[in-house]
């Protein structure tokens, strides 16, 4: 079973989008990152994110990631912005009172793509 | 590169969406905003598959039998538009006009057919076969027998300083089925809303506000109004009124850039909107109206602590 499914999948995720997406606007190390995108398209890009980097059900390839963030990387996209996301996907599912071994479970998985999200 | 097929003509698509790609091969399809929000250019597909993009904000009917959104619809594969009229069109009668304000028209239609709405909904209005714009729905079925619809005058406008030139009672015009999100839903009666509107932005407020008043919602209902100057606000007597019978029902007219007289807020409305509702945890929001205010509203809203699925918006 996935951390996903663990936590209660899609219904969970709407709660976490919430939490998490507050979180990333409020920080001053990555929330110029989010200018001028749209809060409602947004929203669904935040939970393809928490989706995937919990293990649920989507369809991204590394590939996808690469290009997903490439304009990104462009604007210097570096491993402290991805350390910042990182710690406020951790911070909101303890937020949410997910357990800590399957906190570490979406922080692995999230990790893995740090490679492709930065274009290295 | 995927392909656009209409009437037996198969067009190459480029980096086009479906919309722009007909409509540069001769094919008029109507179409407004350009933005996938007043589904003036609804098609259907007969055959090919549509990406969820070009599907959202219709109804699950309309999505199972293949309609879309032709100027937001950028397929990865072959498509083929089906060649019968996307949009249903109704007639109904102009049953009256009257100025709210210098630059707002009130327009009141009879639909000829039976007509299901919510208020704060909003239909699109045939000037022509191909000319076609939104109007948000001021009025509310359970209260009214007439449809309302707050016009402003934007000058330079191909349709609406012709409504404030030509319209008048005993036309007969065409509009569409009612669309859009933006309109009250009961089953919360104690949950606290927040309205923000610029301009004629007040026109689905005003609606979802009668209508949350009229089904018997007990939580905070508060609005804000803003324009720059005085005479761009209106039904400022009415709304006054409301607010007196209903003690839930509050109303607070902004000014942004000219003098201010008493009873009323100084500043962009959103400035006052934060400045006064500091914790919105909890909230259901409604911003419509300038585009720029609903997105910094949407955002707003949500660090102050609404729920991305509790925030409702139309820009225009
Ligand atoms: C969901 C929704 C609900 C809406 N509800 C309402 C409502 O309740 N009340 C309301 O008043 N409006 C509402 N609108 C907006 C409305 O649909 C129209 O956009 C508005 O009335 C302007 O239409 P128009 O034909 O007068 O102006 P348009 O002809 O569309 O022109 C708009 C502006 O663009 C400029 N322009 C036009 N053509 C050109 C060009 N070729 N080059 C440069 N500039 C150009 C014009 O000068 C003008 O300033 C709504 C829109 C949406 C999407
Ligand atoms: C931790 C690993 C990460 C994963 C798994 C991830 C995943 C995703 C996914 C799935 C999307 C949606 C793509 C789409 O459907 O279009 C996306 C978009 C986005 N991501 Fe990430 N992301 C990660 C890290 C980051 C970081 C570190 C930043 C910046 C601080 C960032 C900023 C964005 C932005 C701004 C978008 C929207 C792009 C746009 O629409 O312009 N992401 N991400
Ligand atoms: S023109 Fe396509 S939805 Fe408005």
């Amino acid at each position: 079973m996935s951390v996903y499914d663990e936590i209660g999948g899609e219904a969970a995720m709407n709660a976490a989008v919430d939490v998490f997406y507050r979180k990333v606007l409020k920080d001053d190390r990555i929330k110029h990152f989010f200018d001028g995108v749209d809060m409602a398209r947004q929203a669904a890009k935040q939970k393809a994110f928490l989706t995937m980097a919990l293990g649920g059900p989507n369809n991204y390839t590394g590939e996808d990631m690469r290009k997903g963030h490439a304009h990104l990387v462009a604007r210097g996209l570096n491993d402290s912005h991805f350390d910042a996301v990182m710690e406020n996907l951790g911070a909101t599912l303890k937020e949410l009172n997910v357990p800590g071994h399957l906190i570490a479970q979406a922080a692995a998985i999230a990790e893995s793509t740090r490679k492709d999200v930065l274009g290295k | 590169m995927s392909r656009v097929i209409y009437d037996g003509q198969a067009i190459e698509r480029g980096d086009l969406s479906v919309l722009d790609c007909l409509t540069e091969h001769g094919i008029n399809i109507p179409s407004s905003c350009h933005s996938g929000l007043c589904q003036t250019c609804l098609s259907r597909a007969a055959s090919g598959s549509i990406p969820a993009r070009a599907q959202t904000g219709l109804k699950e009917t309309q999505i199972a039998q293949n309609y879309f959104l032709a100027c937001v619809c950028y397929p990865e594969h072959d498509i083929e538009v089906a060649m019968e009229d996307g949009v249903n069109k109704l007639p109904a009668l102009v049953s009256g006009v009257k100025h709210l304000s210098a630059d707002i028209l009130g327009v009141h239609l009879k639909p000829q057919h039976p007509f299901n709405y919510r208020a704060g909904q909003f239909i699109n209005f045939f000037k022509d076969e191909n000319t076609v714009r939104s109007y948000s729905l001021a009025s509310v079925p359970e209260l009214d027998d007439e449809l309302f619809l707050h016009v402003r005058k934007v000058p330079g406008g191909q349709v609406s300083p012709w409504m404030f030139e030509h319209l008048k009672p005993g036309d007969q015009v065409q509009i569409t089925e009612p669309a859009g999100e933006c309109f009250y839903v009961p089953g919360k009666p104690a949950q606290n809303i927040l309205l923000v509107g610029t301009g004629s932005g007040l026109a689905p407020l005003y609606g979802i506000i009668r209508d949350a008043l009229q089904q018997g919602h007990t939580g905070k209902i508060v609005l804000y109004h803003g324009s720059t100057s005085f005479g761009g606000l209106y039904l400022v007597d009415e709304l006054r009124t409301l607010a007196q019978k209903h003690e839930n029902f509050s109303y607070v007219p902004c000014i942004s850039e000219s003098a201010v007289p008493e009873g009323y807020a100084s500043g962009m409305v959103l400035d006052v909107v934060l400045a006064r509702q500091a914790d919105l945890s909890g909230w259901r929001v409604f911003l419509c109206g300038h585009p720029e205010m609903v997105k910094s509203g949407r955002q707003e809203a949500f660090l102050a602590g609404a729920s991305m699925s509790e925030i409702f918006a139309d820009p225009f």
